[in-house]
């Protein structure tokens, strides 16, 4: 290269157009680079869905929801799965839902700064990352034995309500915050008492946020296998809880009944070396991603609309 | 008036005056305030669910790991080069399940982190808007998808893929375990990731452009280092996910104990061996049941280790503006 200050500017500005656009080029390459990479896991997706339908589309079937679990995988069914699902989740919501928001009542409304509170703020955040697998061991030790419920559908709904508890406390907290402080003061200055301002004005606000962390929570709920795995549920289920009131039943008879879910299904179904029986897990499979993605889409759209008649 | 209006919120028009009616009032206000006081009591008892879910979690692992060293001591579960507790000669080297956990993560880490990082500051720096909010959703539902579909995935799907260029992969190995679970702890990294950048304030960018860097020149000089602090938590975030994630090794990767860094061999983690414990049919109390528990206690302790570290990272490299 010659001494630049030697070059005619016309050279001068030629090579610094070259400069210029080999340093664009990058920008060029990595906008390449990052659509490629956005789709990896986009592909992903689609293949995961492609492979869900293809294999498990024809088993779809109205008796696929009405029939047990069989040894012959042309007659098998999730019924006990989904009935599972359906109750465990019950419990789960039961449990989660009024004990994640008024914990983050507690702490948006009530509490006052001290250590008392950092720690129950700390301990939120901690417990949002620890393992599923950790709750299941909990679940294990406490409710299955020291509490004596066994491996019931009580035990599973309980340790998916702890397991979703910081979701539905984080998503009311922000929720919460998202009011304006007005809203507080007129309701304080009208003479309301603090419970009045929160269960006339905030939580009927703040419903939309919350209705959509507890939808998310239920859908990641619903689809945790790992924990209730640990608990101990069994996976060849033929028979469905106790209705109540029926029979000998009494009214929660059924809270302790040996129970299945959809994920615990599908892993039985996946880990038998028969491909008939992958083509039922690919089936129940795209049951439980249409509810978990259904559940999802429902939250979206309530925040959507439930967000469109507040306007502060 | 005689209507009475019977909500406890309306001083009921009893036809009350004087001292008579102050005093119903002070009666009605210290009535309110119990009240409140009263619920405000069960609040702060929801509130604390939570900690005694913390509390709990930390007394059932440490209470069966006790049980559990007294058989077995410290030094053996560090250093025994094996893992057959169920065996007659049972040997309980914690390292071999250790040893699966950081092979698969590994994998995991080398997929999610380089293309989680792509993508964030693909979509904080160089997509439009639009592309952005349409992007951004669709790529977050795959962590949105439960995990056990993943691991069917896996086995189905990636696992005969990869034997066509690599014949002799077992079917059950830690590297398609590793690849798809890397994938789905990509919105982990990129969203956490994408935020940071995002929080980096514009007249950053507005430097360095105006200084006559590129749009890659700004984002990796001026914007990455700006956001570490951020980037850095959400590479924590994903190896904690790494660490923890059960059911893709579970179904894919085999869930025999294997001492080996190798992702072309099938190997145990220690997430893998507590779902494998779980589903035989192991007596309560025996040193087998323990063993899940001083495997869950290794787990929550990587776990915390990672978390802190994240803590610490964050508390150094956070940029105040």
């Amino acid at each position: 290269m010659s001494d630049p200050a030697s070059l005619s500017p016309a050279e001068k500005s030629a090579k610094l157009r070259a400069i210029i656009r080999s340093h664009k080029r990058w920008d060029i390459v990595f906008g390449v680079v990052g659509l490629a990479a956005m789709s990896v896991g986009i592909l992903t997706l689609v293949a995961l869905f492609a492979q869900m339908a293809i294999d498990g589309f024809p088993r779809l079937t109205a008796e696929f929801f009405t029939s047990f679990p069989s040894r012959r995988a042309g007659q098998a069914g999730i019924l006990s799965a989904w009935v599972g699902s359906l109750l465990v989740m019950l419990v789960t919501a039961v449990f989660a839902i009024p004990v994640g928001i008024a914990s983050a009542i507690y702490l948006e409304e009530y509490a006052r700064k001290n250590w008392f509170t950092d720690i129950i703020e700390i301990n939120i955040t901690n417990l949002a990352g620890v393992p599923s697998i950790v709750y299941g061991l909990l679940a294990l030790g406490l409710f299955v034995y020291t509490f004596g419920f066994g491996q019931s559908i009580l035990s599973a709904g309980l340790t998916l309500a702890l397991l979703i508890l910081p979701i539905v406390i984080v998503a009311t907290r922000e929720a919460l915050r998202a009011i304006p402080q007005m809203v507080r003061e007129g309701a304080y200055a009208c003479g309301a008492t603090k419970w009045q301002v929160c269960s006339d004005h905030l939580i009927p606000y703040g419903m939309p946020g919350i209705l959509t962390g507890v939808i998310i929570g239920l859908s990641r709920a619903i689809g945790e296998t790992a924990p209730i795995i640990t608990i101990g549920a069994l996976t060849f289920i033929a028979f469905l809880p106790p209705l109540p009131f029926v029979g000998e039943a009494g009214p929660f008879e059924w809270l302790f009944s040996p129970f299945t879910v959809l994920p615990i299904q599908i892993f039985n179904w996946t880990s038998r070396p028969d491909p008939a029986f992958h083509a039922n897990a690919a089936a129940a499979s795209l049951v439980l991603v249409l509810l978990t993605l259904g559940m999802n889409g429902l939250a979206i759209w309530l925040r959507y609309r439930l967000r469109k008649n507040i306007k502060w | 008036m005689s209507a009475i209006i019977t909500t406890d919120r309306i001083v009921a028009p009893v036809p009350l005056t004087g001292d008579a009616r102050l005093a119903e009032l002070a009666r009605m206000k210290a009535a309110r305030k119990r009240k409140d006081r009263l619920i405000e009591g069960v609040l702060l008892m929801a509130a604390c669910v939570s900690v005694f879910t913390t509390l709990a979690i930390v007394y059932i692992l440490v209470r069966e790991s006790v049980a559990f060293f007294s058989h077995v001591p410290l030094w053996t579960f560090l250093t025994d080069r094996q893992w057959t507790p169920l065996f007659d000669d049972a040997h309980f080297g914690i390292i071999v399940l250790l040893a699966g956990t950081v092979s698969s993560s590994l994998v995991a880490l080398a997929i999610a982190i380089p293309l989680g990082t792509i993508i964030a500051i693909y979509l904080s720096e160089f997509a439009g808007h639009r592309i952005r909010e349409v992007l951004k959703p669709v790529l977050e539902l795959l962590s949105g998808i439960p995990t056990i579909i993943y691991g069917f995935f896996a086995l189905l799907v990636v696992t005969p893929l990869i034997q066509k260029i690599y014949p002799d992969l077992p079917t059950f190995n830690v590297l398609s375990a590793g690849i798809v679970m890397g994938i789905m702890i990509i919105p982990y990294v990129s969203s956490l990731s994408e935020d940071a950048m995002r929080a980096v304030p514009m007249s950053l960018r507005e430097g360095a452009y105006a200084m006559g860097s590129t749009r890659f020149q700004t984002a990796t000089r001026v914007i990455v280092p700006a956001a570490f602090s951020g980037i850095a938590s959400a590479y924590i975030l994903g190896i904690s996910r790494a660490v923890g994630e059960t059911m893709i090794l579970a179904v894919a990767a085999g869930m025999q104990p294997n001492l080996t860094l190798n992702p072309l061999e099938p190997a145990a983690t220690v997430t893998s061996y507590i779902v494998q414990v779980a589903l035989g049919d192991l007596p309560h109390g025996s040193v087998g049941y323990q063993t899940i528990f001083a495997a869950g206690l290794t787990l929550m302790l990587l776990t915390l280790a990672f978390n802190l570290l994240g803590y610490w990272l964050r508390r150094k490299y956070r940029e105040a503006y």
